[in-house]
């Protein structure tokens, strides 16, 4: 008979305990500081290398150079956190606090500051120009050997005629 | 002999926490046969490895179950560096083995619940999950997830815990475990409960042993397996046996588990005391070329990694066979005979896991 109250104990304590559960949402969930909930990214600091698009193993991101935008479909999304172990500008963060719930699928744009773009933009416009005045320096050199080549050969050609 | 009928039970049943569906022959309340069959939630991971490469892959294997979730991350990058000859570092050993006791403390306390609602406690239930919560706010304090720990890398470990946290984890552990002991003894001593499980779903050593059961349930009938044994990760430096009951009906299974518990925690102790400083990860270069079987035991039993690298960032093949899969024949076997009433029960004591049977 005695095996019956084993129970009670936790029983009474129980009913002058406060609950264990939080009032949420009235009373904030508190995260630890590790929590994965979300990626942050610190979009000025991207350099849309496209690294953690291949990385993903959901493939919920999208980088686009030209307009200086990084999307996320958060929805997708299982927070891994892979992308920001492969950022090589170290530009992504797991934060704490969880994706809301919502209707849709949406995903989330975030675009560069127009300064930075511009400043990239110039960049990659020089680095081009420079490129380009490179590649036609090279041309011009590999013209000018193969004309210098074009003249030798007749030269060569009438020698080796005036022999015969 | 009375007349014999069939009822499906499951894949939808209000005690069924994952879509299995067997087919009872009943005879007069009592079951005669029981035929599984499973297929309802397959997801094709396995093939999924064509798509990934192998780094990807961590994360996705580690998906496969929602609770023993770690240790399959953890059998897959252990197969994956040992086809790769590559040696990870002494403390990410023992990271590893401290957070894979832990899941298997919180698996545990989760089961307890769940028998504890299919035999009608639903108080007990309450309080089995009460005491889960602390475990998982410790597994959410140090790796940032609560269920997915995503901590495992090919080479080490992503995280790392410092004094702080290992001395808070064996304050909380202390806690934890009393809070266990207070629980246990209606677990094993109250009359109420002793009925639902004594003497119910009974399966001999040599039964289990034909039928290849594994786990906690191969143990509460005899059979002394338990993988950590293999010594893997930390396990080699721990002092720990084998928890194996000679009974062999749901009771047992159930003291299997709550002991198990105890000696999660005392792994846990061993690690923390014995944790060495130094890295957390070593550089891993190159693609896995060859192939591996690899066994952990998890807390539902042995699971079986098989992984196949041909030299490429993608793998050639991954096959995973889930303690679950392993004990139905042997639910099947305790179901012969049983009360129609005991089944919720009896299908619990295997500690079922479908989604992760079917990959
Ligand atoms: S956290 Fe994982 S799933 Fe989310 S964007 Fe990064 S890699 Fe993709
Ligand atoms: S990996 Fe980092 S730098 Fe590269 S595109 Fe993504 S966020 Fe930008």
């Amino acid at each position: 008979m005695s095996n019956i109250f084993n129970f009670t104990p936790t029983v009474l304590k129980n009913l002058f305990h406060k609950p264990v559960t939080k009032n949420y949402p009235a009373e904030p969930a508190q995260y630890p500081e590790r929590s994965r909930g979300h990626i942050e990214i610190d979009i000025d600091e991207c350099i849309s290398c496209g690294m953690c698009v291949r990385s993903c193993p959901t493939g919920c991101l999208a980088v686009d150079r030209n307009e200086g935008t990084w999307t996320i479909n958060r929805f997708d999304c299982i927070a891994c956190g892979y992308c920001t172990l492969k950022c090589p500008k170290k530009c992504l963060h797991l934060t704490p606090g969880y994706q809301t719930p919502g209707p849709q699928k949406k995903e989330a744009v975030y675009q560069k500051s127009p300064e930075v773009l511009e400043a990239e933009r110039k960049k990659a416009a020089e680095a081009a120009a420079k490129a380009a005045a490179a590649k036609a320096a090279a041309a011009a050199k590999a013209a000018a050997a193969k004309a210098a080549a074009e003249q030798a050969q007749p030269a060569a050609e009438s020698a080796a005629a005036a022999k015969e | 002999m009375g007349k014999r009928s069939v009822v499906p039970f499951g894949p939808q049943h209000p005690v069924l926490p994952e879509p299995v569906h067997l087919d009872l022959v009943i005879e007069d309340e009592k079951i005669v046969e029981a035929v599984p069959s499973i297929g309802f939630v397959h997801r094709g991971l396995e093939s999924l490895i064509a798509k990934k490469d192998y780094n990807e892959m961590v994360y996705v294997a580690e998906r496969t179950c929602g609770i023993c979730s770690f240790m399959h991350g953890m059998a897959y990058v252990e197969s994956i560096e040992s086809i790769m000859n590559v040696e990870v570092p002494d403390r990410a050993k023992f990271l590893r083995t401290i957070w894979a006791e832990m899941s298997r403390i919180h698996s545990h306390l989760l089961w307890l619940g769940l028998l504890a609602d299919a035999f009608g406690y639903e108080s007990l239930f309450y309080q089995c999950w009460r005491i889960r919560e602390n475990v998982l706010d410790l597994i959410e304090l140090s790796t940032g997830g609560r269920v997915i720990f995503s901590v495992n890398k090919v080479g080490g470990v992503i995280k790392d815990m410092d004094s702080d946290m290992l001395a808070h984890f064996l304050r909380e552990l202390d806690k934890i475990e009393e809070e266990i002991r207070e629980i246990q003894k209606t677990f094993l001593l109250d009359y109420s409960v002793e009925t639902r499980l004594k003497g119910v779903g009974y399966l001999s050593k040599q039964q289990a042993h034909d039928l290849g059961c594994v786990g906690p349930f191969g143990r509460a009938s005899g059979l002394p397996s338990d993988t950590r044994t293999r010594g893997y990760e930390a396990y080699p430096q721990i002092d720990f046996e084998p928890i194996v009951s000679e009974i062999g009906d749901s009771y047992a299974r159930c003291e299997c588990r709550i002991l198990e518990l105890y000696q999660s925690i005392d792994i846990i102790r061993q690690a923390i005391a014995k944790i060495p400083d130094g890295e957390l990860s070593v550089q891993v270069k190159g693609n896995p070329d060859g192939e591996v079987f690899t066994r952990v035991e998890q807390p539902r039993g042995e699971a079986i990694y098989y992984v196949k690298g041909e030299g490429k960032a993608n793998l050639n093949r991954l096959r995973i066979r889930t303690p679950t899969f392993a004990n139905l024949p042997g639910l099947c076997e305790t179901l012969k005979g049983a009360d129609y009433a005991d089944v919720p029960i009896l299908i619990l004591t295997i500690d079922p896991c479908i989604s992760c049977t079917e990959r």
